[in-house]
């Protein structure tokens, strides 16, 4: 059962995730989109989004500087005062997160315009998010300190998956809560290419290094016009 | 793009030929790619004008242009809520009504009337708002007294503007004006908009578009709209298929006024960045310095030598654009203080001069035809504020234009007037009669191949060179043939 969970899932999400995005991303584009809802009720967005974001993507990073750099995060709380300082931001955080998530459930619960372009993936979302958030701050809150066991026990699970020979010993003896978000991280994984999750992978960062305006040409007409290229030429990038 | 105002007579035939055809579907409702507004009034959506507001177009900075409320730091540091976004509420929300209750209603005392259901959440609602709910100055003191563009004028001219003998209004019809320096474009992190180099369109990607919502706020038109149920914006795409194939777009085909001109344009794109950071007061100047004499030699060889076709440079000889905006300075663009350089203009109404009440008697005769332009029932501030950034002198001096054309075609007409007096306004807005004339023809007597001169769009070449056209032989459209369902 433990194989299932903290090997079978974790592979099997990578896959579904990878394959789903390109799949989708191949045959319907059209999809992939950030779904915004502001323009239906802006007011109570504002209040739940930010904070929402900004905590679950500082939170992002701290989980994946601790996988990188397990050493070095564990230097860093040797000192107890530093130790405080990351715990106590890093709930804050979750906090956060959790502040707005709760925000934006009940924005869309009471808003009826928002019922028009609530989907079931959505539900399925914020319910992942949830399970997500509270058993991430039980774990820290209970079991401390996080920061130090995850860079002791959580990384090198997590790079023994990646090097093809996973152990799990160490995460079975982990109490319940680590483990319920351990599996909800993996679902998540899992279920990007079938919910509105796609749209951390279309980040624009490309954004930052384009100029402002773009054109676009049908065909560059001194290049193309010209019939040896008859055959070679690419369908216009523009549709 | 050349639009009239003299001539629209604010049917919104318009209006509904693009809606039929373009914006009929779920989620576009409320979109109007074309709508007219009634001047003075609000618009749509409200206040679009009102850069406080909705902080769209761009600013000078020092030698150069930043988007106002959009860009790589303001727009991708407000990215999850876009404060300058306007919500539906600032346009209106779409209603059907339940037809079905005239039928099923049960047997009573009254009438049953269709009740307004709400195309969004498909309950009963009350109207509050519509595309052009101040329709000829209707609730004139909610709508009209708001126009932004009042703010320049006295108390005493805002007080004139709504004395009920001296009232006026005139329509004034807005599509996208694809812009030489399109804010919209600009502001679209995923890079899905971008301007077609063939015909200068600008188009939104509809499979790149990821609904960041930037172009919404940057376009300082209020051109770009979001499309709330398959969560991409969307914007007119000025009948691109139509054109393509020789046609003029449906709102220009089937404008009532017959308004609408459209012809092609050569310009020098390179100094777009240059133009669009000079000083306000210079910016209309600059603006027409972009747009190039189509019949000097030297712009067409080198046009030529971009692979322009001959068949565009013969377009844009017998362009009528190029006639109204360059040859014979009488149309403006909107706003060109948001310096996007848009590439549609307008020739400004003349409306009729002043009445008065004497002795409670409505009087509307002066002493001349027409008065004089500073005479114009709209305060020439308020004009100047809409079509040349405030400057009225130069609005004064296409008013002027205008009448002398009127008076020429009068004394050739009728002949009651005053020679010396028809050829001195003549003399001072540099006119001969043989412009007068063609004005004159241009605007009032064009047929439609006048109105819309639109070059070959050569895409028979356009498939052979890119694709062996065998592939492609029995596919037609837009190259999107599944249905634009909203994404999970
Ligand atoms: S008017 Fe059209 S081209 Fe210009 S900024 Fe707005 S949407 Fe873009
Ligand atoms: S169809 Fe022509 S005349 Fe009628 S409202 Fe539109 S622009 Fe004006």
């Amino acid at each position: 059962m433990s194989d299932f969970f903290f090997i079978g899932l974790p592979y099997g999400s990578i896959v579904i995730m990878v394959i789903g995005t390109i799949y989708r991303y191949r045959s319907s584009q059209f999809g992939y989109s950030s779904l915004s809802s502001q323009f239906l009720e802006s007011n109570n967005l504002y209040k739940g989004i930010r904070p929402f974001h900004w905590g679950i993507i500082f939170l992002f990073f701290g989980h994946l500087v601790a996988f990188l750099f397990p050493r070095s995060v564990l230097i860093w709380n040797g000192d107890i005062l530093r130790l405080l300082i990351i715990e106590i931001t890093a709930f804050g955080f979750g906090l956060l997160t959790l502040w707005g998530l709760i925000i934006l459930i009940i924005r869309r619960v009471q808003t009826k315009r928002i019922h028009a372009v609530t989907s079931r993936m959505d539900v399925v979302v914020y319910i992942i998010l949830l399970v997500q958030v509270i058993t991430g701050l039980f774990s820290a809150y209970l079991y401390r300190w996080g920061t130090s066991w995850f860079a002791s026990v959580m990384s090198p699970y997590l790079k023994s998956l990646f090097i093809f020979s996973p152990d799990t010993a160490a995460l079975q003896a982990m109490p319940l809560w680590v483990q319920i978000h351990v599996v909800s991280a993996f679902t998540m994984l899992a279920l990007i290419p079938f919910t509105r999750f796609v749209h951390i992978l279309v980040y624009p960062l490309l954004y930052f290094f384009r100029s402002y305006q773009r054109v676009v040409w049908n065909w560059d007409k001194n290049k193309i016009r010209n019939s040896s290229k008859m055959n070679v030429g690419k369908p216009p990038e523009n549709n | 793009m050349v639009f009239h105002l003299d001539k629209c007579i604010g049917c919104h035939t318009c209006s509904i030929a693009c809606k039929n055809i373009w914006t009929d579907r779920k989620g576009a409702e409320y979109m109007w790619w074309n709508n007219v507004e009634t001047k003075p009034g609000t618009g749509y959506p409200t206040k679009w004008e009102d850069q406080k507001i909705y902080k769209g177009g761009w600013e000078k900075k020092g030698n150069s242009v930043d988007l106002i409320g959009a860009g790589k730091t303001k727009g991708m540091s407000r990215i999850f809520h876009n404060p300058n976004l306007p919500v539906m509420n600032n346009y209106y929300e779409p209603w059907t009504y339940k037809y079905s209750y005239l039928f099923d209603a049960p047997e009573g005392d009254d009438q049953p009337v269709a009740r307004t259901i709400s195309l969004v959440t498909g309950e009963p609602i009350d109207v509050k708002a519509g595309p052009n709910w101040d329709d000829d100055l209707g609730g004139s003191i909610d709508y009209a007294r708001q126009d932004v563009n009042m703010e320049t004028l006295t108390e005493a001219e805002k007080q004139a503007m709504f004395q009920l003998e001296r009232m006026v209004m005139f329509y004034l019809p807005r599509i996208c004006n694809h812009c030489l320096n399109p804010s919209c474009v600009a502001s679209c992190p995923s890079g899905a908009i971008y301007k077609r180099g063939e015909d200068g369109i600008v188009l939104i990607n509809q499979k790149r578009c990821r609904a960041w919502r930037m172009c919404i706020t940057a376009c300082p038109y209020k051109k770009s709209y979001y499309n709330w149920n398959t969560g991409k914006s969307e914007k007119c795409i000025l009948c691109f298929p139509r054109v393509e194939t020789g046609q003029a777009p449906a709102c220009m085909h089937t404008c009532v006024g017959r308004i609408r001109y459209l012809g092609v344009m050569l310009y020098d794109a390179d100094r777009i960045k240059e133009i669009a950071s000079c000083d306000t007061g210079d910016l209309i100047e600059r603006q027409l310095e972009i747009y190039l004499d189509p019949f000097d030699p030297v712009i067409i060889a080198a046009a030529k030598k971009n692979g322009i076709a001959d068949s565009t440079i013969d377009a844009a000889q017998k362009s009528p654009v190029y006639k109204f905006v360059k040859k014979w300075g009488i149309a403006l663009p909107l706003h060109p203080e948001f310096r996007t350089l848009p590439n549609l203009f307008y020739v400004p109404p003349l409306l009729p001069t002043m009445a008065s009440t004497s002795g409670g008697l409505y009087d509307s005769t002066t002493d001349s035809l027409w008065g004089k332009a500073e005479d114009t029932r709209l305060p020439l501030r308020y004009l100047a504020s809409l079509f040349t950034a405030g400057d009225t002198e130069k609005i004064k001096e296409v008013l002027r234009k205008l009448q002398a054309v009127r008076l020429h075609r009068r004394a050739v007409t009728v002949g009651d007037l005053d020679k010396k007096e028809t050829e001195e306004a003549m003399k001072r807005s540099n006119l001969d009669s043989e412009m007068a004339d063609a004005i004159f023809r241009l605007t009032s007597l064009a047929k439609f191949e006048q109105r819309f001169v639109i070059p070959d769009a050569h895409r028979e070449e356009a498939i052979e060179m890119i694709e062996n056209t065998g592939d492609v032989k029995g596919d037609a459209g837009f190259g999107f043939l599944s249905k634009p369902n909203r994404g999970l």
